[in-house]
């Protein structure tokens, strides 16, 4: 039986201690919002925030998020950086799928959290982990332009 | 067409008629559970008391906005505001086939063209009703009522859908069901936020891996490494591990049943398989290309064959080369999985499908059970392109879930079951001789030869070896060519081949519109206007042409260092004309910038067809920059994105669309972005280092890509 610090609120877990952290979200706890992609680190559809970090879930043994704050998709109410990012997603109309949706926004919160005013540089170094196959790389890079702008470049 | 006939519309609606119990019970199962007091307009509309509209929506949602546009053709004529309409998804059931393919399944790029006339009827006819029921609740003529926002008025009468539902259901429908002209649309051609993507921006959107029961099990599955073989015999080793349910083989793989699929996955190590791999292990890549060129002079099937190419070519300069594109695989992010219950009355299937008909008859077949016993629950697909038209991972479902009868059961693939266990697109050689005489070409033949798809998918729809598909891309040649040779040559390789995001479009595109590119070279002339002078007969294809290049700054001559590619052709009803601007340094090549230009006769959502044609274009990038598939052993070599990339944001170029909207209905464009990518980077890297690259991925051919 693992704890875990999930979006502020401690979980027990009865899994194993390297069950991938990816998995005792979807199927221990219901939250479902991060995605499976790769199972590698490869593609970012899994990808959390662990003590504000992108995290790759997929590849994060829970004995590995002892003591440390994991905040998902769920948990990003009151997140002003994320609701931004969230919001300009809805304004420049970035989904497709949507699958690699949830990443691409876990992403581009830590990303506009740690860097509030990124370079063109900076999003794709902070974005280039994260797969899109139906290829909204476009507005997802215009998304998060406009996101910083609304945020007056200090998250 | 503005207006159908009353028979016209019973012959759906006959369908439709025998369906719709059938459509609510298994398709909108969800509709039925909020409550009897909800109306049935017709199988497409259900009215709830509240005066929510309903639509029961015909395709699957993989990201190509059917659900936002098919409510908007609804919403149109129903007079609604489409931003109110819910969507629940249609399970298998006649009266949602598709008029276009024959079947009820979402590809082709179709939706919107299939839908175009079905759902603004159902619209238009359900508004008709309940202003029929207006009328006779007010006592005044029908000719009175006015339909606007969900409300009925006539005078000072007022009734929302919702109070005149239950009254409209028994209205006969009228004899003519006349459309709205274009110049009254208010909804058609304006842009909205898509219905879910405020859901798809949140984690909320439900996807056929996310959906969920309680008392639910899941499934991890060990497959044959080589498509085709079977187990030949298990043993599990005896490691007692808590919540493992069973261990159960299904002849191409073996499955631990279990509380967690992470329980499911790890216990498969515990058991060791010994394959029986079939005659599939003998495939390899080499072996595939060796079968593809041998069958090259074979005379195949004749397509097309107008004048004498033979003759021709006596008279002009004729060129000749052959051109290859390596398998792909679909990659779809969600990997493939499904979940089924299977009970004595029949068979539940939860699943991301494209073609709920076919999971139908295949969970049918694999539960030994009538399709009729099959309810087909479609979720939102986390993509498709093609890859979820397949039904095998719904019968691997299937019969894994039988083993534990009235239990659900999840089946989810790891990444590299994905990978390798695809019905790849296939391998493909272009036979290519043209001639050109007076800065045209007066000649043209082609001849590809490939692996059929639709003789393993739909083989009643090949015959006498003719696979029509394969003329995909060179049947709609829009060049004006007096002399013209159109062959296709089937050969099979042993593998397994499956239709990929356009199809063979992208095929005969890459080698036609590269071919075009070195005869005009060979003719002496700029390859944009030696497309444009062979275009008198096809205006629209040559307007296209004309405002990319514009658009695009095109420059045949743009100076050292830069270059520019051109692509064009007609696919979908849709023309398209696609340039590509690289630069080079340090040996690489550079991806600038893309631009399409597309009529697409009209766009029901235009932000969303463009972003069709944005992502369609990334599509394209896969197999034109460096991504293949291979096999060796049996076995394909690539398992995971690490050795088969899919582009990232480092790796696409800014992309500019525009449409021409002139038309009087819409034209398909799900798959045009895709075909054009692969001619117009191999012309633009011509016109930038004078190097030929006739095989995708184009880096094989000697390219590299910064």
């Amino acid at each position: 039986m693992a704890n875990l610090n999930i979006n502020g609120k401690t979980v027990q877990v009865d899994a194993a201690p390297d069950t991938p952290l990816l998995w005792a979200l979807r199927d221990h706890l219901a939250m479902t919002g991060t995605k499976f992609g790769c199972g590698a680190a490869l593609c970012g559809a899994c990808t959390v925030h662990v003590d504000g970090k992108p995290t790759r879930s997929c590849v994060t043994p829970i004995s590995a998020v002892d003591g440390k704050k994991v905040t998902t998709i769920e948990g990003l109410d009151g997140n002003r950086v994320a609701q931004a990012v969230q919001a300009s997603w809805d304004r420049i109309q970035v989904p497709q799928c949507g699958y690699c949706q949830s990443g691409q926004v876990m992403a581009a919160t830590a990303l506009l959290t740690a860097t509030p005013n990124p370079t063109d540089a900076q999003i794709e170094s902070a974005m280039n982990g994260n797969i899109c196959r139906c290829g909204t790389y476009g507005r997802v890079r215009v998304a998060i332009k406009e996101a910083a702008k609304k945020l007056g470049g200090a998250a | 067409m503005n207006a159908i006939t009353r028979r016209e519309f019973l012959k759906v609606s006959a369908v439709a008629g025998g369906g719709l119990i059938i459509g609510f019970r298994f398709g909108g199962g969800e509709a039925l559970a909020q409550g009897a007091a909800s109306q049935n307009m017709n199988a497409w509309v259900a009215i709830q008391p509240d005066g929510r509209v309903v639509l029961t929506c015909q395709r699957n949602e993989m990201g190509q906005d059917v659900h936002t546009s098919l409510a908007m053709l609804l919403a149109e004529e129903l007079e609604v505001d489409p931003r109110s309409v819910k969507i629940v998804q249609a399970g298998a059931d006649p009266v949602y086939i598709n008029k276009l393919l024959g079947g009820q399944l979402t590809g082709g790029s179709t939706s919107i063209r299939d839908g175009w006339d079905t759902l603004r009827q159902a619209g238009a006819g359900a508004r008709m009703m309940l202003a029929s029921a207006a009328a006779a609740k007010w006592n005044v003529p029908v000719g009175d009522v006015r339909a606007e926002n969900g409300v009925m008025t006539a005078g000072s009468n007022r009734a929302t859908y919702g109070e005149l539902a239950g009254d409209a259901a028994k209205q006969v429908l009228p004899k003519e069901i006349p459309l709205k002209p274009a110049d009254k649309w208010k909804v058609i051609g304006k842009d909205l936020a898509r219905l879910d993507g405020a859901d798809k921006a949140r984690g909320k959107t439900v996807f056929g891996i996310d959906y969920a029961q309680s008392g639910m099990l899941y499934a991890a599955l060990a497959q044959c490494p080589v498509i085709g073989g079977k187990v030949a015999s298990f043993v599990q080793t005896p490691v007692k591990r808590a919540g493992v349910h069973k261990v159960v083989n299904i002849g191409e793989g073996v499955a631990v049943i279990a509380d967690h699929f992470w329980i499911a996955r790890t216990a498969l190590g515990d058991v060791k398989i010994t394959w029986d791999e079939g005659p599939g292990a003998g495939v390899d890549s080499a072996g595939i290309w060796m079968k593809l060129q041998a069958a090259k002079g074979r005379d195949g099937f004749t397509a097309k064959k107008v004048g004498d190419v033979a003759a021709a070519a006596k008279k002009g300069k004729t060129i000749e080369a052959t051109y290859m594109c390596q398998m792909l695989s679909h990659a779809t992010l969600e990997p493939q999985n499904c979940m089924a219950r299977v009970t004595p009355d029949g068979v539940d299937v939860w699943a991301s499908t494209q073609f709920p008909q076919g999971a139908q008859g295949a969970a049918a077949a694999a539960a030994g059970v009538k399709p009729e016993q099959v309810r087909i629950w479609p979720q939102f697909i986390g993509g498709g392109f093609g890859r979820r038209l397949e039904n095998d991972f719904i019968v691997q479902a299937v019969l894994i879930a039988k083993e534990m009868p009235g239990t659900p059961v999840k089946l989810i693939w790891m990444r590299p079951d994905d990978m390798q266990h695809d019905f790849y697109r296939p391998p493909s050689l272009h036979v290519l001789k043209g001639t050109v005489d007076g800065g045209r070409i007066v000649a043209l033949s082609s001849k590809m030869v490939s692996p059929s798809i639709t003789s393993r998918a739909f083989p009643p729809f090949v015959k006498d070896g003719n696979d029509p598909f394969m003329t995909e891309g060179l049947a709609n040649f829009t060049y004006d060519i007096p002399n013209f040779e159109l062959r296709t040559v089937i050969e099979e390789v042993g593998v397994r081949v499956g239709y990929w995001r356009s199809v063979s479009n992208a095929l005969n595109s890459f080698a036609t519109e590269s071919f075009v590119d070195e005869l005009a070279r060979a003719a002496g002339r700029d390859p944009l206007m030696f497309r444009i002078a062979m275009l008198e007969n096809m205006p629209a294809q040559r307007a296209v042409l004309e405002r990319v290049a514009a658009l695009s700054g095109y420059s045949a001559t743009p100076g050292k260092g830069r270059g520019f590619g051109v692509a064009s052709m007609e696919c979908y009803d849709t023309h398209a004309a696609l340039v590509c601007e690289v630069s080079g340094k340090g040996g690489k090549v550079k991806l600038e910038r893309i631009t399409v230009v597309a009529d697409c006769g009209l766009a029901v959502h235009p932000d969303q067809a463009v972003a069709q044609l944005e992502g369609g274009i990334v599509t394209g990038l896969i197999g034109t920059l460096r991504s293949k598939i291979t096999l060796k052993n049996g076995r394909v070599e690539q398992a995971n994105f690490d050795t088969f990339t899919l582009p990232r944001m480092l790796d696409v170029p800014p992309i500019k669309v525009e449409l021409i909207t002139k038309g009087a209905k819409p034209a398909g464009l799900g798959e045009v972005g895709v075909p054009l990518v692969a001619p117009a980077v191999a012309n633009a890297v011509f016109a930038l280092t004078g190097k030929r690259i006739r095989s995708l991925p184009l880096e094989d051919g000697g390219a590299s890509f910064a």
